[in-house]
């Protein structure tokens, strides 16, 4: 939405911060403040959510209204008079940052391969030099470093009760796997029975790393690799596994493969990925790989040149359709690899032996 | 695949992914959704939070069930039975669409004659479902709006598989449930790109883009583009090929598939495979397959190959390569083309994965209007005719490929095999959510490992107390092939007299149990039933 300005009807428009600008039918003043700047910030806010209000960072002010409004909570309507970039709301968003900031044991400073989102906290630190010392002392959050699992970490020191998990666990995964405990101050995100996440509903899709705006629910796979050197950078591909065709991007330090992220953009998972999409990646650079051809020599497999190892897998072939026909060569391709794998197999198939001799591993 | 080409001309998923959230009426049959394709799964979960109601026929209490309005508990193999009985009830509240029936489809009065016998009754004493339930079920689809129907393996690995896919192709024909948005008979693909690999043509019956071998034209069209007159002779599956192994069949090129734990009877396949004069395995990982192979080849896997997946909506999208494979491995298509130009072919000089694709959109009707630039955003959906054309995300507007959509008459039949005094107990097999098929992949990740570190066989507790096993302790499961020794979970996730098991460990291979039989037109084996004995280790 980022970047356009819809044509809507004369009466959908507004004043904002002294401009005469138009909106959608539905939209909230955040989303059009948003598309008008970057004055207004949230962090309870995502896209794919019902919008919750509950970090009051995205506070307009409301011509008419007492007090400040939460923008992503209140629709645009005809004629409102809202303003943005006032001294008052620069003053509450640096408080409330400063706050917030304050929560964390380590500042905002984060890791970026803990999540998708878990800079945005820092960044707010950053634009309003939010360092939290204004509001030292007892501190909400208390982590699981008793939950073992090998892919979600749940280091609620750095939680600010944003529910953004909990929303995405609900609304977008339908698993409900991830629910709120206790009151205030002793506000802490848990699961049913206050458990560890293998013994609760939840699949490990990892959407609620992903839209953890701190890090606080961070991918332990990743961050393995906190200390591989080299920058991080993204390739965007598509996962592996099912035929869903969720499309992702490939995390890279150097030659490495450090983790896997969601694309909010795919077209068949609008931003989600399964348990085995999202964390079981690790087995494309296992030791297992096989490295080289191999050929059999008295019985054993052993390495080879491309040369000597291409020779021998044509020479067998030639040899079977000299002695018993040319249908006697027949080849698989695989449902795995990509087009241009099967495509080549099975026009070396009907080139070389004229046949069709061909399948892929579909009827089983 | 078969069963929908020949009822409406086109065997491929009716609509768009994005369309699961727009159903009145989501009937989900031999799917375990949740497992298997956990995103588009999280569609329905939307759907059915907006008010859609969900059908859901399965033997077992699957995470979808249990999430279900109704849930239809069959025994496997029986769903020929309990569609038929659908389609009975449906007529017989005067549910069917008369328009559509005239207009788009034929042979709708032979159906109603042959469906006659398929009372909810008779259907009852065949699947176990309560005939009330039947009805129930029968009347919401027939009543929606939009009803869609979505399946998986647990319609097709039947020796009746294009006969259940035909049984739900009549429900949706009768109700002119197709065509719009939200509706639809829905075949989710299993692997990433198995779409593709059919797209390509590696298909014994069809040439790129599912051009008959048979027909003489195509027979002209590729020896225009390729120099070679290829036999008009469709080629054996590949189930006939290794049943053929070492009497027709003498060589072997097998790529990125893990044959002997994947495939049923693997017994019988191992002595297949051990059966050819010369096997070649391209792959990753030093397979139990690649361990018999003659020559193994090492291949770039994903995250190190630029290509092309088609997912399950008919979507092609680009792979990317994100490092450079280990070693001397290399992109398929690059050794695929070494092979053959040592076998003397022509027209192997590609130096990209972008030539190999393009020549494939230039032959292939379904990607003529694609190219490798055009699928970098994946925004197009197949059939894409010609340059300019915008794809197409739903099938069957106004016309079936075939013209009409037809009518087919099944008839209810066991199973290859059925239970007996010496295997009394059904054994049905599938996947669980952290794992993928042989475990190749996500059994070298730590993750999926730590779910699920070991298989199981899934009884029902009182089965557990009723057969003398226990909990968590070891049974020998056997079939007429062979057996496995396997850990029992008490789970009521399978019903009484049913179990249940996954493939993916090859210290626990299943597969050696099963392969009781095949669909007679498409060979896809019955993996979905097999009666065993379950006894004490």
């Amino acid at each position: 939405m980022t970047g356009t300005t819809p044509t809507g009807a004369a009466s959908n428009r507004l004043t904002l911060d002294g401009e005469t600008v138009a909106f959608e039918e539905g939209e909230s003043l955040f989303e059009l403040a948003r598309r008008h700047g970057d004055a207004v910030s949230s962090l309870c806010f995502d896209d794919r959510l019902e919008p919750l209000g509950a970090c009051r960072l995205c506070a307009v002010e409301v011509e008419g209204q007492a007090r400040p409004v939460a923008s992503c909570t209140t629709l645009a309507h005809a004629g409102m008079v809202v303003r943005t970039r006032t001294a008052d709301l620069e003053r509450h968003r640096r408080i409330l940052t400063d706050l917030i900031v304050s929560e964390n044991p380590t500042g905002a400073a984060i890791d970026s391969l803990r999540g998708s989102a878990s800079q945005e906290l820092a960044q707010l630190a950053g634009r309003y030099e939010a360092d939290g010392r204004r509001f030292g002392g007892a501190r909400s959050g208390a982590s699981r470093a008793d939950d073992a699992n090998p892919m979600i970490l749940r280091d609620y020191d750095h939680c600010i009760s944003c529910y953004r998990c909990v929303r995405i666990c609900s609304e977008q995964q339908g698993d409900d796997a991830i629910s709120v405990g206790g009151r205030g101050f002793r506000t802490r995100i848990t699961t049913e029975f206050d458990g560890l996440l293998a013994d609760s509903a939840c699949t490990f899709c990892g959407q609620c790393v992903q839209t953890c705006p701190t890090g606080a629910l961070a991918d332990r796979r990743a961050l393995e690799h906190a200390e591989t050197p080299g920058e991080l950078a993204a390739t965007r591909s598509i996962c592996p596994y099912c035929g869903v065709g969720c499309s992702l991007d490939i995390l890279t330090k150097g030659e490495r493969i450090v983790g896997v992220r969601p694309a909010p953009d795919g077209p068949a998972n609008e931003g989600a990925l399964c348990v085995k999409g999202q964390f079981a990646w690790e087995w494309v650079q296992h030791p297992d790989r096989l490295t080289n051809p191999l050929v059999r020599k008295d019985g054993e497999l052993v390495e080879a040149s491309w040369d000597e190892a291409l020779d021998r897998a044509a020479e067998g072939f030639r040899e079977v359709a000299a002695a018993h026909g040319r249908e006697a060569v027949y080849a698989v391709a695989s449902g795995r690899a990509p087009h241009e794998s099967a495509y080549t197999i099975q026009k070396l198939v009907r080139v070389c032996f004229q046949t069709n001799q061909i399948d892929n591993c579909s009827r089983s | 695949m078969a069963g929908l080409a020949a009822t409406l001309g086109r065997g491929a998923m009716s609509n768009p992914l994005a369309d699961m959230e727009k159903p009145d009426v989501i009937f989900c049959i031999g799917t375990n959704m949740t497992e298997t394709h956990p995103v588009a799964a999280t569609r329905l979960k939307k759907a059915q939070a907006r008010g859609a109601t969900l059908i859901v026929a399965d033997p077992r209490r699957i995470p979808l069930a249990r999430r279900a309005d109704l849930h239809l508990p069959l025994r496997v193999g029986t769903d020929v039975a309990l569609l038929g009985a659908m389609a009975h009830v449906i007529e017989r509240e005067g549910l069917v669409d008369e328009t559509f029936l005239a207009e788009r489809t034929e042979g709708w009065e032979r159906l109603r004659e042959h469906l006659r016998a398929f009372t909810p009754e008779w259907a009852e004493g065949i699947c176990g479902v309560e005939a009330a339930d039947i009805e129930r079920a029968a009347i919401a689809y027939g009543r929606a709006e939009r009803g869609a129907i979505y399946y998986t393996l647990g319609i097709t690995e039947h020796i009746c598989g294009v006969d259940n896919v035909q049984s739900l192709c009549n429900l949706m024909l009768m109700t002119g449930n197709v065509g719009r948005p939200g509706t639809g008979i829905n075949p989710m693909r299993g692997q990433n790109n198995i779409q593709g690999a059919g797209d390509v043509g590696a298909l014994p019956n069809h040439f790129p883009g599912f051009q008959p071998v048979t027909d003489p034209a195509n027979q002209e069209k590729f020896e225009r583009a390729w120099g070679v007159r290829v036999d008009l002779q469709k080629g054996m599956t590949k189930v006939r090929a290794l049943e053929r192994a070492g009497e027709k069949v003498f060589g072997m090129l097998i790529c990125g598939e893990n044959t002997v734990v994947s495939d049923p009877d693997a017994g019988h396949c191992r002595r297949a495979l051990g059966s050819l004069e010369h096997l070649v395995v391209i792959d990753i990982f030093l397979t139990e397959t690649a361990e018999l192979a003659d020559v193994v080849l090492p291949a770039s896997a994903w995250g190190e190959t630029d290509g092309v997946f088609t997912n399950t909506e008919r979507r092609p999208q680009r792979v990317r390569a994100a490092v450079a494979p280990p070693g001397e491995a290399r992109a398929e298509w690059w050794i695929v083309s070494q092979l053959a130009k040592r076998l003397g072919a022509g027209g192997f000089d590609y130096e990209s994965a972008a030539q190999v694709f393009d020549e494939l959109c230039s032959l292939s009707p379904t990607y003529h209007g694609l190219s490798w630039e055009l699928v970098a955003e994946g925004r197009h959906q197949w059939p894409v005719p010609e340059a300019g054309h915008p794809g197409t995300p739903l099938l069957h507007i106004g016309e079936f490929p075939r013209g009409r959509g037809l009518f087919t008459t099944p008839e209810y039949r066991d199973p290859a095999e059925v239970t007996d005094e010496d295997y009394p107990v059904w054994l049905t097999t599938g996947r669980r959510l952290a794992h993928y098929h042989t475990r190749t992949m996500s059994g070298r990740s730590a993750g999926p490992e730590f779910l699920v570190p070991e298989e199981v066989v899934e009884v029902h507790p009182a089965d557990v107390a009723a057969w003398g096993l226990t909990d968590g302790e070891p049974a020998i499961l056997a079939s007429r092939r062979g057996s496995v020794v396997v850990k029992v979970a008490a789970d009521d996730t399978s019903p009484r007299g049913t179990v249940f098991s996954s493939f993916s460990f090859s210290e626990v291979p299943v597969n050696v149990l099963t392969g009781s039989g095949y669909d007679p037109i498409t060979d896809t084996a019955e993996l979905k039933v097999c009666p065993v004995r379950i006894e004490p280790a």
